[in-house]
């Protein structure tokens, strides 16, 4: 109710006064905003672009669940599923879960939250974008042209001498996206470097800033590497040098060590700026300072650097040595601390609190719930004698699910709530906002966890058939999924719809701590009228007001 | 630190940290570079058993290092930023082959 | 990373005067406060690219020390088919292109505009030297066959002081696969340098940077010093293993 008594009044308010000029009215050509250096204009072009390839990634995922609602083969051949669940692998891994949160909220958020006027490169980060869209226009063209079928870790031999599709082209693709996500990292550890506003030390940072440099640091450090094996696998497609063709002498298991030192950080790259938005949620709607910044701030620089030393335990039953297996499994329980600390730190700031049940706080407790759910079982991989039992099962299926895209989409979903005030200058409708929360909590859930008694149970995944014992799981499954889809297709109808008709937001509309709403809603192109001059800790919500009666959310 | 006052006011200028050498300095780095260079080959034409590549990689970091330090600039940087760059840049290498070779030195079906 | 030095620094030398220097300066881009951070920001953002490069190359380094351990004879034999004296030479050209660069700005450093040019060209001239030196050993490479593929052919034997091992072919094969890879990255790292510094020298012909302001060439001179270095390392592990037999 208090929800429109606030938008009456405040369109009441905005229909007397000219609208401030913004980053968004600030031009409307299509030349505006395609050669725009503005930081918040190019996260505008990256939400676009990733909500795009999310739903071309969903599309293909409908179509794995569909073909998985009956035991037979019936909706497509086995040569088909195994192009489909590539291509939805690849379009959400590398265009969609790596760029979603750095590329869009963080391209919006650091140099807001660092009180700068946009990031150190402006041009690099539109050059980004750009390398992002073109990869992901080759990327596109691949699928039209009949797609790619070796999984998404393009595995050699088979990506090398084994599959006849159309390997190169993804590759390609996947080595210009990575190229777009290294600029990106590198412009926001820049930024945050060079770029803070005065008094705004490494202490007072927002822990999002945190998140973010932490996952700036693997992107530069892992994407290289992915990108040479990448190039390593075109060269031996193309010209036939042979540097993991077991018939020379080479070592196809060196390609599966050069993937994953990346992708298994890669993890990381998604999940990390996530937890960064969810520790702004909890801290904002409990009011209350967070619980240990220090120890959330150095956990997630801690996180980038153990996710460095445990990569192959996605390969222990692919014939390393036992003693390479020992080592790789007893690190990866290390990343286990600095992922509890968070959650410890997170649940001991809402220890006697006062909570609003808002939307973004919604998704931020189903972060908490799925990531834990995710992380846990993530060590029962990270053992040996476990992982031997359920690797290549739905066990797994199930697991990087929970923490890639439970954990990475409840983040975005739970900070695109909290922003879009500033992102967009209106508010969202609070009850649609939570049912959708609902929705994507429940029908997560419901797809996913059947499939973690199926990885159990043994059904292998990549498989297009399976035992009819199964069927009741994968039934649930599907049905999960459906429930997920309209749940993730609610927030875009309603963002949209309050493009126009939501009610005008506030500068400030949670009372939250941060520079970011220390200006309009939306920003004026260069942020700031007036740098901003920090002299508080950040999260001093002791000195803040409670969340205003015109918010719209309930107590 | 860079001490930002001196600039001049107005004008693109950036006081100066005075990192660069004399041209001298720069030639005779050169030329220790290129003896090195010729060290190392002299070096792989002895027989010097297992450590003929410890001595190749010995002198082949010897060089970078000193490339690194007078060339790069990175001694006279005015930060230690640069030098923690350059060290992560190497140690997350280290980190890449060390464990690789973890798991390549112990395969005991080799 | 973050020490608390430049954090100190950092706070203290923040921007305020921003409008003043705006006023006066149209080369500081519009969101830096000063032409100092605007130089600390390029310095950082290209000391972080090269960190890339490193790790670019790393894979390699790391495919290729695996191989070789697994396959020491076969790498042997097949790195002495290399010509020691065109890698010998073209590392000393490497050397003297760092040294011209290095020249090339301190002549920026004290706004000597010629001299910059002239040590810019040399530069150029000397990256061209060295590809076309790599240009001459590819030559030889398919003369004699040694290109990985259908025509690869490999005869030659490990002479372990004085015993000859025969190799495997297939081994000798996986080296140059290597090699090649390992040797085209980088030449392509040379070319793309190469394409820079003819554009930094024209640019520094034209005026365009002053002992205020060289940003560019300083980068540019460090993405050289890095190519520099990978070849430092290629030049004794690709050439040089086992030579003494």
């Amino acid at each position: 109710m208090a929800s429109k008594a606030a938008s009456t009044e405040n369109t009441a308010m905005s229909a007397n006064q000219a609208p401030k000029l913004n980053y968004l009215n600030n031009g409307h050509s299509l030349k505006s905003w395609l050669l725009t250096t503005d930081h918040k204009r190019i996260a505008m072009l990256y939400l676009i672009s990733v909500t795009t390839f999310f739903f071309i990634g969903g599309f293909f995922a409908m179509l794995i669940r569909l073909e998985l609602l009956t035991p037979q083969g019936d909706l497509m051949q086995a040569d088909t599923y195994n192009k489909v669940f590539t291509m939805h692998g690849m379009t959400m891994v590398f265009f969609f879960l790596i760029p979603v949160v750095p590329a869009v909220l963080g391209n919006f958020l650091v140099p807001l939250m660092i009180g700068a006027k946009d990031l150190a490169f402006p041009r690099i980060n539109l050059l980004s974008w750009y390398l992002y869209i073109i990869a992901g226009t080759l990327f596109l063209h691949c699928m039209l042209i009949g797609g790619v079928d070796t999984g998404w870790t393009f595995y050699t031999p088979y990506s090398t001498v084994g599959s006849n599709t159309n390997v190169i082209e993804a590759g390609l693709a996947v080595f210009i996206a990575g190229f777009s996500s290294i600029f990106t990292g590198l412009n926001f550890i820049v930024t945050i470097h060079r770029m803070r506003a005065p008094g705004l030390t490494w202490d007072r940072l927002p822990l999002f800033i945190w998140a973010n440099y932490a996952t700036s640091l693997i992107m530069i450090l892992g994407t290289p590497v992915v990108a040479i094996t990448i190039v390593l696998v075109a060269v031996e497609r193309l010209f036939h040098l042979g540097i993991f063709d077991p018939a020379l002498g080479g070592d196809p298991l060196l390609f599966q060590h050069l993937f994953w030192f990346y992708s298994h950080p890669a993890v990381y790259i998604m999940i990390l700026p996530s937890m960064g938005v969810v520790s702004e949620l909890i801290t904002c709607f409990s009011r209350k300072r967070i619980f240990g910044y220090k120890f959330i701030a150095l956990s997630s620089i801690a996180i980038a650097v153990i996710g460095f030393l445990v990569w192959a335990h996605h390969m222990f039953v692919a014939g390393i040595s036992l003693y390479a297996a020992m080592i790789f499994s007893f690190l990866t329980f290390f990343v286990g601390v600095p992922s509890a600390v968070k959650v410890f730190n997170w649940t001991a700031t809402l220890y006697k609190s006062s909570i609003t049940y808002a939307t973004p706080m919604l998704y931020a407790f189903g972060f908490i719930g799925l990531f834990t759910i995710g992380g846990l079982t993530g060590l029962f991989l990270a053992t040996l004698g476990i992982d031997v039992h359920v690797t290549d099962t739905y066990f797994v299926v199930a697991h990087f699910h929970y923490v890639m895209v439970g954990g990475v989409l409840m983040g975005f979903l739970g900070g695109m709530h909290f922003w879009w005030p500033k992102i967009s200058g209106r508010m969202y409708p609070e009850g649609w906002a939570r049912l959708s929360a609902l929705l994507v909590f429940v029908g997560f859930n419901l797809t996913f966890f059947p499939q973690f008694i199926l990885g159990y149970v043994g059904m292998p995944r990549r498989y297009w058939q399976y035992p009819p014992e199964f069927q009741v799981l994968n039934v649930l499954s599907t049905a999960g999924a459906s429930v997920l889809a309209v749940g993730y297709l609610l927030p875009m109808i309603y963002f949209l719809w309050s493009l126009k008709y939501g009610p005008i937001a506030s500068d400030n509309p949670w009372n939250a701590a941060g520079l970011e709403w220390k200006t309009t809603s939306p920003p004026p192109t260069f942020n700031f009228d007036e740098t901003p001059v920090v002299t508080w800790e950040a999260y001093n919500y002791d000195e803040i007001p409670d969340v205003p009666l015109e918010a719209p959310v309930a107590r | 630190m860079v001490e930002q006052q001196h600039e001049v006011e107005g004008d693109l200028t950036v006081e100066h940290e005075h990192t660069t050498h004399s041209q001298g300095f720069y030639l005779a780095i050169g030329a220790a570079l290129l003896v090195l260079t010729a060290t190392t080959v002299a070096a792989a034409f002895v027989n010097l058993g297992p450590f003929n590549p410890v001595i190749a990689l010995l002198i082949a970091t010897i060089k970078a290092t000193l490339v690194i330090i007078f060339f790069m600039h990175v001694k006279g940087a005015s930060e230690k930023l640069t030098g923690a760059i350059v060290v992560s840049g190497f140690f997350f290498l280290a980190i890449l082959i060390a464990l690789s070779l973890a798991d390549y030195m112990t395969r005991s079906w080799r | 990373m973050p020490d608390s030095q430049m954090t100190t620094s950092q706070a203290t030398t923040g921007s305020v005067t921003t409008m003043e220097h705006e006023a006066h300066n149209p080369a500081l881009l519009h969101h830096f406060s000063d032409a100092q951070q605007q130089k600390n920001a390029a310095s950082l953002g290209m000391w972080l690219f090269l960190v890339t490069e490193i790790m670019f190359f790393g894979g390699m380094f790391c495919a290729y020390l695996v191989y070789r351990l697994a396959h020491f004879n076969a790498f042997a034999a097949a790195s002495q088919q290399l010509s020691i004296k065109m890698g010998a030479f073209n590392t000393a050209v490497l050397i003297v292109s760092s040294v011209t660069v290095v020249l090339a700005v301190k002549a920026a450093e004290v706004g000597k505009r010629k001299l910059l040019v002239g040590y810019l060209v040399v530069t150029v001239l000397l990256g061209l030297t060295f590809l076309v030196v790599k240009g001459f050993e590819y030559n030889e490479k398919f003369e004699r066959h040694h290109v990985p593929g259908a025509t690869f052919k490999f005869t030659d034997t490990f002479d372990d002081n004085g015993k000859q091992i025969p190799v495997n072919p297939k081994e000798a094969e996986l080296f140059f696969s290597i090699y090649f890879v390992m040797t085209g990255m980088h030449a392509l790292h040379m070319i793309i340098g190469c394409g820079l510094f003819s554009v930094l020298a024209i640019l520094s012909w034209k005026g365009h940077y002053t002992p205020g302001y060289f940003t560019p060439i300083e980068n540019a001179g460090l993405y050289w010093h890095l190519v520099d270095i990978i070849w430092i390392y290629l030049f004794p592990l690709l050439y040089l293993i086992s030579r003494h037999s």
